[in-house]
């Protein structure tokens, strides 16, 4: 959940990390957190398996290693 | 030769979930030997028809031969039918192949973290293809595939690394100096999971998808009563020198930084290992029952069960290591690449302890629990609701258009370390510092020309030759782009490379 301008960084970089971090600091902006992650959400909504009960049930493997 | 504290020969298998969407009872044998034969006949570069495993290390070539010649009239349908055979070594050095009842991706041997990342990358990509391949070929279904470990209904199915270690290292002592540091890392390699339990019967969700199908310490078994130090003992290189260790615990990653801190620290705890160490006097009261209990707690405070000393969290575990490997590395030449893979530890078992949802961009049991709580939040929805089990299984989904993780890191949710280009790259080429580039460059220039392969050799049907001529590879540090790129240059077939070799 960080920005996309935080993210663009392709490997991690300890400097960046102060940057990042106050932007989800616990109690920093919960209302600012809950609405990025809602928006996240719609994106997911679109996506998602219609029918989830179904595709879970249906989704049966033979165990491996 | 590797003297960097993280750098040696590793790799990464991954058996990845297969589903005939809308038909629960496809036969998964059959479906991961279409995905398998199609991506060999679609990626254009490989000869699956000619190409077989080589199982035996030290056949001379009257057996390779006779190995060959059990399956003269194999054709594109026959090996689909045949489909628990199906096997191809691919340009990049990689083996795709069906093992039990699950395509499987075995990377080509890296020397280090990044690449290990890289062509495990490349890994998904090639399952993704090969599923589309498979439904695209005459008589095909769509097929989709989970680089995931298990269907939430209690099978499991693995994501082995493979580190080859120095023969001199006794074996006990890496039981006892790997096991707590393996039975609490799932802190950052942890997947995540819907479900407790190996059926995932109680609601709830947990750190690693991996660690309740763990039920004993020590063992050579991978598919029941897995154990959290494998046994087995193939080590692909002179057996004198080396030693193959076979790590099972892993989850599958879709997280790029997951992958790379959990092949960068192992590298490098097998390092102090080595070296004799590390002294941390840290002994799991109950290893089994404490990767479980890692694995369930969430708060990452309780505390951990230790022989003779008080109790540890899983976090005070992990700093230990990483202490033990900053004092090892000080006193050692500069070395870069380990110190970035220590940073990045150290900075991650810090934010866990602080505030570990900032760690939803890099870790995928973070990312994953920070989506199911959003569904919770916005929906209201129990554990026990099908559509957090859907969300489970589709983080995992490997299709760029579908798949949760791929969709996090396109909106930038999920940082990358690789880039598309040089996935891309790695799908078709191996890395050049291994004898991957031998046996990747071999099938690329050569692959009519090749009745089988393995780890340890490629072998040749040589034009006017009545018997196959088998190269060995014993060792994983030679055949390297260096090594023989000048040579496989010079040549314009295979029998100038044989008799180019043999000059050597």
């Amino acid at each position: 959940m960080s920005t996309r301008e935080s993210s663009e960084h392709q490997r991690p970089k300890p400097d960046d990390e102060e940057s990042v971090a106050p932007v989800v600091a616990p109690s920093a902006n919960k209302a600012a957190l809950d609405a990025e992650v809602d928006a996240l959400l719609d994106e997911i909504d679109d996506v998602l398996e219609e029918n989830a009960e179904e595709f879970v049930r249906g989704f049966v493997q033979k165990g491996g290693q | 030769m590797l003297t960097a504290m993280l750098r040696r020969v590793m790799g990464i298998e991954t058996e990845f979930g297969v589903s005939h969407p809308g038909h629960p009872h496809a036969n998964p044998i059959r479906m991961s030997g279409m995905v398998v034969s199609a991506y060999a006949r679609d990626a254009g570069q490989v000869h699956p028809l000619a190409q077989r495993w080589d199982y035996d290390e030290e056949s001379p070539l009257r057996d390779a031969r006779g190995f060959d010649m059990t399956r003269p009239d194999a054709d594109s349908s026959q090996l689909t039918d045949d489909a628990a055979t199906a096997n191809v070594v691919l340009t990049n050095g990689a083996r795709l192949y069906v093992d039990h009842a699950h395509p499987e991706y075995s990377s080509p041997e890296v020397t280090n973290p990044w690449d290990a990342v890289l062509w495990d990358r490349a890994g998904t990509v090639i399952a993704e293809q090969a599923a589309r391949s498979a439904a695209a070929a005459p008589g095909g279904h769509p097929i989709v595939l989970y680089k995931n470990n298990t269907d939430g209904k209690g099978a499991s199915y693995g994501t082995h690394e493979n580190y080859l270690m120095t023969r001199s290292t006794p074996f006990p002592r890496i039981v006892a100096a790997l096991t707590p540091f393996l039975a609490t890392r799932a802190v950052f390699t942890g997947a995540g999971r819907v479900g407790v339990g190996q059926d995932g019967r109680t609601p709830g969700f947990q750190i690693s998808s991996r660690a309740d199908f763990f039920e004993t310490e020590v063992g050579l078994e991978t598919t029941l009563k897995r154990p959290i130090i494998n046994t087995r003992d193939e080590p692909h290189a002179d057996p004198v020198l080396w030693r193959r260790l076979h790590v099972i615990v892993g989850d599958a990653n879709l997280s790029e930084t997951s992958t790379l801190l959990k092949m960068g620290t192992t590298s490098i705890v097998l390092s102090l290992i080595e070296a004799g160490g590390p002294d941390l006097g840290i002994r799991l009261a109950n290893p089994v029952a404490t990767m479980h209990r890692v694995s369930h707690d969430l708060s990452l405070a309780e505390p951990i069960g230790l022989v003779g000393r008080a109790p540890m969290t899983a976090l005070e575990v992990q700093a230990a290591y990483l202490a033990a490997a900053r004092e090892h590395r000080s006193a050692l030449p500069a070395d870069s690449a380990t110190d970035t893979i220590l940073d990045l530890w150290e900075e991650v078992l810090g934010t866990l302890a602080a505030h570990p949802l900032a760690l939803a961009d890099r870790l995928d049991w973070v990312a994953k629990q920070s989506i199911l709580e959003g569904y919770r939040r916005r929906d209201g929805l129990a554990w026990t609701d099908p559509r957090l089990a859907a969300i489970d299984l589709q983080y995992a989904d490997t299709r760029p258009q579908r798949g949760l993780a791929l969709r996090l890191e396109q909106r930038g949710s999920l940082r990358r370390i690789t880039d598309d280009d040089a996935v891309a790259r790695a799908v078709t080429t191996p890395p050049t510092d291994t004898r991957a580039w031998f046996r990747g460059e071999c099938v690329r220039r050569f692959g009519e020309r090749i009745a089988a392969a393995s780890w340890d050799s490629v072998i040749f049907d040589v034009p006017g030759r009545s018997s196959l001529v088998r190269v060995p590879t014993p060792d994983p540090l030679r055949g390297t782009a260096e090594h023989v790129g000048p040579l496989l240059d010079s040549v314009s077939g295979v029998a100038g490379l044989l008799e180019a070799l043999s000059a050597r």
